[in-house]
């Protein structure tokens, strides 16, 4: 009896330490996977680092952020970053004068309007819309867009930031009308009712307590939206031009930052010259830009979080 | 038994139904004005459910569908012509868990008279409403504070203040003190004595002390029949009456603790 209880334990021990083992590994596993994408996101900032420390040994970061013409590419080169980042502000701007009106007004549709029904319709395929391979919306904009453009304003350059604006305006859509709707659906059911039990109608539920309670995470999914608009990248090299212009004027063509980089990664440029290390330089300004965008979005969520609490 | 109250609800062969769910069966029943009508009975006989037909909440759940005629003072509220949000503008309610809005708590009492376009002075409106809901002096100091960092006993009572802002007649409450300790009950139930003074108010209670210890008349409600899910009204009367010589043998069950 004595005896039998022991072998007993021991096996019960081994089987404990078989068991922690097999653990181990799973974790190590788990581990490794989640490091990869940390780790391409430290490798993707360590060369980004690198290569605009060498850009700004050549070039003087007072002129990167000061001068207005750019031109690396020509045999007069001038590094003034300006017209790139006012090429990309003007046409993420106008995309937003899209975006955000008309995805909250979907958002207000889909959470407080719309039956069961309609809602389990319309909202997936509002995310198909976001799912559609945005070289397509470029053509789209090219081909289409530009054209009826030109009927309008006879003055529209074939490639302009407006036709790339309205396009992406509408890809950017869905993403604020799904992220809002979230948030929107996210304010507790017992807030409307105290809402409609003072009187109030469907639409003073809307604006008076759903929209100011969803608030922040209407305002991370705005940010989310113009983080998105800055770093888009097919439609405006298709559609927008390569034009470094410091100009108000949406029919004109302009350059995004990120055309730029597209134009000379896919270019003749020689990988050592100081055109090249351009690209570098202007990728990390966008990183910083769209980093800081999605940390303002993160935080907002966070905060929403906890507004209920 | 009513005859020395004005009464200032009155449901008559009430029905409802949540799609093929009938849920209310055939209620008819009168509310004395200024006096406390407390509603018992056993979980799922449909307690929430007629109060909120009084208020007419029940039209936001799409499949609900209401038969039969509810009278405020006369008016017939289920009238196709009458605005269901005019209806909640005088029959306002409190809900099970306190709720209030995400906003200051001057914000919170102003509500409702905002929406209403209050053209009176605001601060003296948020001022007696709170005062009515025995707040006051608690929180006058921290008007623009959030509702949210109150206790849930003080959340409850800026959620009845807010209802009174509105001015209603009637004010519904649905088991307003099941979030709350014995001493934020006690003080709910005591501003109730005030309130009645006032107001109509209609209480939905698992708690027979405290319907017992507030209310003047009582419905005991249950599932209509053997088998059946929809409830109804068994017997209604004087409170004293229902919990000492109850005539429905199943109300003496329940009263006596011998069910539900």
């Amino acid at each position: 009896m004595q005896e039998s209880k022991l072998v007993t334990d021991v096996v019960f021990l081994r089987a404990r330490a078989d068991h922690d083992r097999r653990e181990g590994i799973i974790r190590a596993v788990l581990l490794l996977f989640s490091i990869v994408s940390v780790f391409t996101t430290l490798g993707i900032i360590a060369v980004l680092l690198q290569e605009t420390i060498l850009f700004f040994q050549e070039v003087s970061i007072v002129e990167f952020f000061t001068d207005t013409v750019w031109t690396p590419l020509f045999a007069s080169k001038k590094f003034g970053v300006l017209p790139l980042v006012n090429g990309t502000l003007l046409v993420a701007a106008g995309a937003m004068l899209i975006a955000l009106p008309l995805g909250l007004l979907a958002a207000i549709y889909l959470s407080e309007y719309a039956s069961d029904r309609a809602r389990k319709i319309l909202k997936p395929m509002l995310e198909i819309l976001a799912g559609v391979p945005t070289v397509v919306y470029g053509y789209f904009a090219l081909t289409f867009i530009t054209p009826l453009l030109q009927k309008i304003w006879s003055e529209t350059q074939a490639f302009n930031a407006l036709s790339a604006s309205i396009v992406m305006g509408f890809m950017i859509l869905p993403l604020v009308a799904s992220l809002s709707e979230d948030a929107m659906s996210a304010v507790p059911q017992s807030l409307r009712q105290a809402a409609y039990a003072l009187g109030a109608t469907r639409l003073e539920v809307t604006l008076r307590t759903v929209l100011p309670a969803a608030l922040s995470g209407i305002s991370a999914a705005f940010i989310l939206a113009v983080s998105r608009a800055i770093g888009e990248t097919m439609i405006v090299a298709i559609a927008a031009g390569q034009q470094p212009k410091l100009t108000l004027n949406p029919l004109q063509s302009i350059e995004t930052m990120t055309a730029y980089i597209v134009q000379v990664s896919l270019g003749d440029t020689p990988q050592q010259s100081i055109a090249y290390k351009t690209i570098f330089a202007v990728g990390m300004l966008l990183f910083t830009m769209t980093l800081t965008m999605n940390l303002i979005s993160n935080w907002l969520t966070r905060r929403y979080r906890e507004v209920y609490e | 038994m009513l005859e020395q109250h004005e009464i200032a609800l009155s449901v008559k062969n009430l029905n409802v139904y949540y799609g093929g769910f009938h849920a209310l069966d055939n209620i008819s029943l009168e509310i004395p004005a200024r006096q406390i009508t407390a509603i018992i009975g056993p979980s799922g006989c449909g307690k929430s459910t007629f109060l909120r037909c009084f208020n007419r909440m029940n039209d936001l759940v799409p499949t609900a569908r209401v038969e039969g005629t509810a009278l405020f003072y006369g008016q017939n509220i289920y009238d196709p012509k009458i605005n269901p949000v005019e209806v909640r503008r005088h029959i306002g309610m409190v809900f099970q868990k306190p709720n209030p809005f995400p906003k200051s708590i001057y914000e919170n009492v102003a509500y409702g008279a905002r929406i209403n376009g209050y053209k009176g002075d605001m601060d003296e409106l948020v001022e007696r409403s709170l005062r009515a809901a025995a707040l006051w002096d608690e929180v006058k100091d921290n008007l623009k504070k959030s509702a949210l960092a109150l206790s849930g006993g003080q959340q409850q009572r800026l959620c009845i203040a807010r209802a009174i802002a509105v001015e209603p007649q009637v004010i519904l409450m649905d088991e307003p003190a099941s979030a709350l300790d014995p001493i934020a009950t006690l003080k709910i139930e005591e501003l109730m004595q005030e309130l009645k003074k006032f107001y109509t108010i209609v209480i939905v209670t698992h708690n027979m002390q405290q319907a017992a210890r507030v209310s003047d008349y009582t419905a005991m409600m249950m599932l209509s029949k053997e088998g059946s899910r929809a409830g109804t009204v068994i017997e209604f009367g004087p409170t004293s009456q229902i919990f000492t010589k109850p005539k429905d043998k199943r109300t003496e069950d329940y009263v006596t603790g011998r069910f539900g």
